[in-house]
């Protein structure tokens, strides 16, 4: 069982790294504009013309 | 237009030296308009970053030194898009709680999700074969991710209990927190006893359940105000101000001050309350007072913001709003109103009211009785604490907001946009509808009555000179203009206008002026213009027009077994008309706005619950206080901020649906209520007994929450969106 001595904290590591781009991401607003990020990916924007 | 314009207020300087401004745009329908929109503004001069928010239709701009908010206005407007700026502390406030909000959410996912992992670990190796060590272990690590967790995703609930405490009252929010305290408590406990048992995950799930509900709710709601703060920003009201040179500077009603002088051009509305200085003129008042008779103006008169400017250009001085008799007065009975309102009750807290003591009641007998049954202590309090975590409200805390979720999004694609929380359930007990006349019956803008059998051609012209007019009768004319305005027109004040065309003289304005016999084709109730062409006479009548929809429901509100009234500022001779043509039987002329309120408190006297529908700020104070109240987007800006919905489009129909939609969720929160009674009947003799283990009280919380949010899904069925919005918001505004 001592295997789970290494497991558990990694498990918990992974998660929280989760809750940190979640936290990351809520903070750099990517949450404001649900409508606009669906629709802005289909720009060409990027394209030199 | 050269004049220029001051939109300094809405102006914001940050940290870089950059200004700043957040604009509504009407007219975005698609996703080219972000590229449209973004790169045009960027191309202006000074513009450093512009993006826009698909969401809400709001754009929000950064320039430097060389920008200029006019030009971003005047930009947009080229491109083909209606733009206003605006400042919303409100929302931002909102959008800070709602970030606030999914943090604790995020956190108590993450915080459940892997606590769960190590409940089932325990649940499974309880029933073979764990070591007491490896549970210990187990346990400690739950409880070092759940009570930092725990003390961080629960203060939405623990603030809020604490607030409902020190002021002495019961919310949902007291067993929540009671519940959750004690269950980690004990849980710590239990785990240093080293005893097979701990609610870790139970406490930890529950926070999550109750912060997605309360995440949605918010959401619901702010999305709601967002589009209500852009219809408002869109009025881009803005009034001419004379600087101090005499030269009108177009500046944001927002930015006015007492003292400064404002001018009105006629057909204008009036952009602040005060006083004529200079000018002739008469004034419809029709949105302040709803009566539709224009009233005459000389100096020294008082005129309310709001008001539709005659024939002639007016100066007035701005006064404080309070020092209006009519604005004052609508002040003061709007505050007795809201102070007699302040008695409603929320039926969840009324359910907490009943329940909380309940339940704390049931946890105490439990732990005395098994005492008493000659349990031993820790047996006794360990059943007392399941019994609290059993019973803590996941279910009954989410069946009402559920259900308001999704009955406020069906109404939203109804075009009602809903503004108090409490609303639908204050509507579902309505059984008396009383309606404003002017603007609310009828539409904001008037109709034509053209006498029977004039060549269209006549109209026309008519239309075409009725440009070159600023009286408010000559503009409804005028939408039947075919052509551009006539040249060499000459305005003769207080009478008409008059052009030469193809040799013969067309003239539009009272009926002497163009020496046309009163007509008999007309009630009396209709404003008259009259027009000549050479030999050709005839007199066009302007009236109020029903909205369009307005008598279906009207019948289908009846159908319900809902009486209706009418109570208008109106005269008896406007008011009579429509409401024989409605057939509602109950309809009072010439009410004041204390008459409304006496006749609204005489109905709830009588024990009836009053729908108010009204858009006039003489209608504000009655909104307030009646029952729950409706207001459509064209009324008056005080008026629709104390609406408990306002409602889009010419049709009167989103009041059908609002009622409707009501009645639906009404029943089912009622459901919901009924399902997480059931669920504790179920569920509190396990738990009374001792038979309830963590996994239990998991199953049992996870079940009945799912079951009352698949419940209250059935809530969004209906609501079509088709019907409401055969206009757009903004037109319907402009109008």
């Amino acid at each position: 069982m001592n295997v789970l001595v290494f497991l558990i904290p990694t498990a918990l590591l992974l998660g929280f790294i989760g809750l940190l781009a979640f936290l990351w991401s809520l903070k750099s607003g990517q949450y404001d504009d649900l409508d606009g990020a669906a629709v802005r990916i289909l720009q060409d924007d990027d394209l030199k013309t | 237009m050269a004049e220029a314009v001051d939109y300094s207020i809405f102006v914001a300087k940050d940290d870089d030296g950059l200004s700043q401004m957040s604009l509504a745009i009407d007219g975005i329908d698609c996703a080219a308009c972000i590229a449209d929109i973004e790169q045009g503004v960027k191309a202006l001069p000074g513009v450093v970053r512009a993006r826009l928010n698909y969401t809400t239709h709001r754009l929000s701009v950064a320039w430097s030194a060389e920008g200029s908010p006019a030009e971003v206005v005047d930009k947009l407007e080229q491109l083909g898009y209606r733009a206003h700026p605006f400042t919303g502390r409100v929302e931002e406030e909102e959008a800070r709680r709602a970030q606030w909000l999914l943090r604790c959410l995020g956190v108590a996912g993450f915080a459940t999700m892997n606590v769960m992992l190590l409940s089932i670990s325990v649940w499974s190796g309880n029933v073979t074969d764990i070591t007491p060590e490896t549970r210990d272990f187990f346990h400690w690590i739950s409880a070092l991710i759940a009570l930092p967790a725990a003390a961080y995703a629960g203060q939405p609930f623990f603030q809020s209990a604490l607030r409902a405490v020190r002021s002495g009252k019961l919310n949902m929010d007291v067993p929540i927190t009671i519940g959750v305290s004690l269950a980690l408590a004990m849980s710590v406990f239990e785990t240093a006893m080293s005893q097979p048992h701990a609610y870790f995950d139970s406490a930890l799930m529950l926070l999550f359940f109750l912060l997605a509900g309360r995440y949605l709710d918010h959401e619901a709601r702010r999305r709601t105000r967002a589009m209500a703060g852009n219809i408002a920003a869109l009025r881009g009201e803005m009034a001419h101000r004379l600087d101090a040179a005499g030269t009108p500077v177009r500046v944001p009603v927002q930015a006015l001050v007492p003292g400064d002088v404002i001018l009105v051009a006629p057909g204008e509305r009036v952009g602040a309350d005060g006083r004529v200085v200079a000018g002739l003129s008469s004034i419809d008042e029709s949105l302040v007072t709803g009566e539709t008779l224009p009233r005459a103006l000389k100096p020294g008169a008082e005129v309310f913001a709001g008001s539709l400017n005659g024939e002639g250009a007016l100066q007035v001085e701005v006064t404080a709003g309070g020092q209006n008799t009519l604005v004052d007065e609508v002040q003061r009975l709007l505050d007795g109103a809201l102070a007699a309102r302040g008695g409603y009750m929320r039926l969840a807290d009324r359910a907490a009211r009943l329940y909380a003591p309940m339940v704390h009641l049931t946890a105490l007998l439990s732990l005395v009785g098994w005492l008493i049954a000659g349990a031993s202590l820790h047996t006794a309090v360990m059943i007392a604490v399941a019994v609290l975590i059993i019973t803590c409200p996941c279910a009954l805390a989410l069946a009402v907001p559920a259900v308001q979720v999704t009955a406020t999004g069906r109404l939203f694609r109804a075009g009602l946009l809903v503004n108090a929380g409490d609303m639908l359930e204050r509507l579902a007990e309505v059984d008396t509808v009383v309606f404003d006349k002017t603007g609310t019956l009828t539409l904001p803008d008037p109709r034509l009555r053209l006498p029977p059998g004039v060549a269209p051609g006549l109209v026309a012209l008519a239309g075409q000179l009725a440009l070159s007019s600023h009286h408010p009768l000559a503009r409804v004319v005028a939408t039947r203009a075919t052509g551009g305005p006539l040249a060499d027109v000459t305005e003769v004040s207080g009478q008409g206008v008059t052009a030469q065309v193809n040799g013969q003289e067309a003239r539009l304005g009272s009926l002497a002026f163009c020496a046309v016999a009163p007509p008999d084709h007309l009630p009396s109730d209709v404003s008259l213009i009259a027009f000549r062409y050479g030999m050709h006479g005839f007199v066009i009548g302007v009236e109020q027009a029903l909205r369009p929809d307005a008598k279906d429901v009207v019948e289908a509100l009846r159908a319900r077994g809902l009486g209706l009234r009418i109570l208008s500022g109106d005269r008896a001779e406007a008011v009579a008309p429509v409401a024989a043509e409605l057939g509602i039987a109950d309809a009072k002329a010439g009410m004041k706005p204390a008459d409304k309120i006496a006749a609204l408190e005489a109905l709830k006297a009588a024990g009836h619950k009053v729908l108010m529908v009204g858009d006039g700020l003489n209608d504000a104070p009655a909104l307030a206080a009646a029952t729950v109240s409706l207001s459509p987007a064209s009324g008056a800006a005080v008026t629709q901020a104390h609406a408990d919905a306002v409602f889009l489009g010419r049709r009167l129909r989103p009041v059908q649906a609002a009622v409707e939609g009501a009645g639906v969720a009404a029943r089912l929160m009622r459901q919901n209520l009924g399902l997480a009674v059931v669920y504790n009947i179920i569920a509190v003799p396990l738990a009374i007994a001792g038979v309830v283990t963590p996994l239990i009280a998991a199953l049992a919380m996870s079940g009945s929450s799912i079951l009352v949010t698949v419940n209250a899904l059935r809530a969004a069925r209906g609501g079509r969106k088709d019907e409401a919005t055969d206009a757009t918001p903004a037109q319907e505004v402009l109008a």
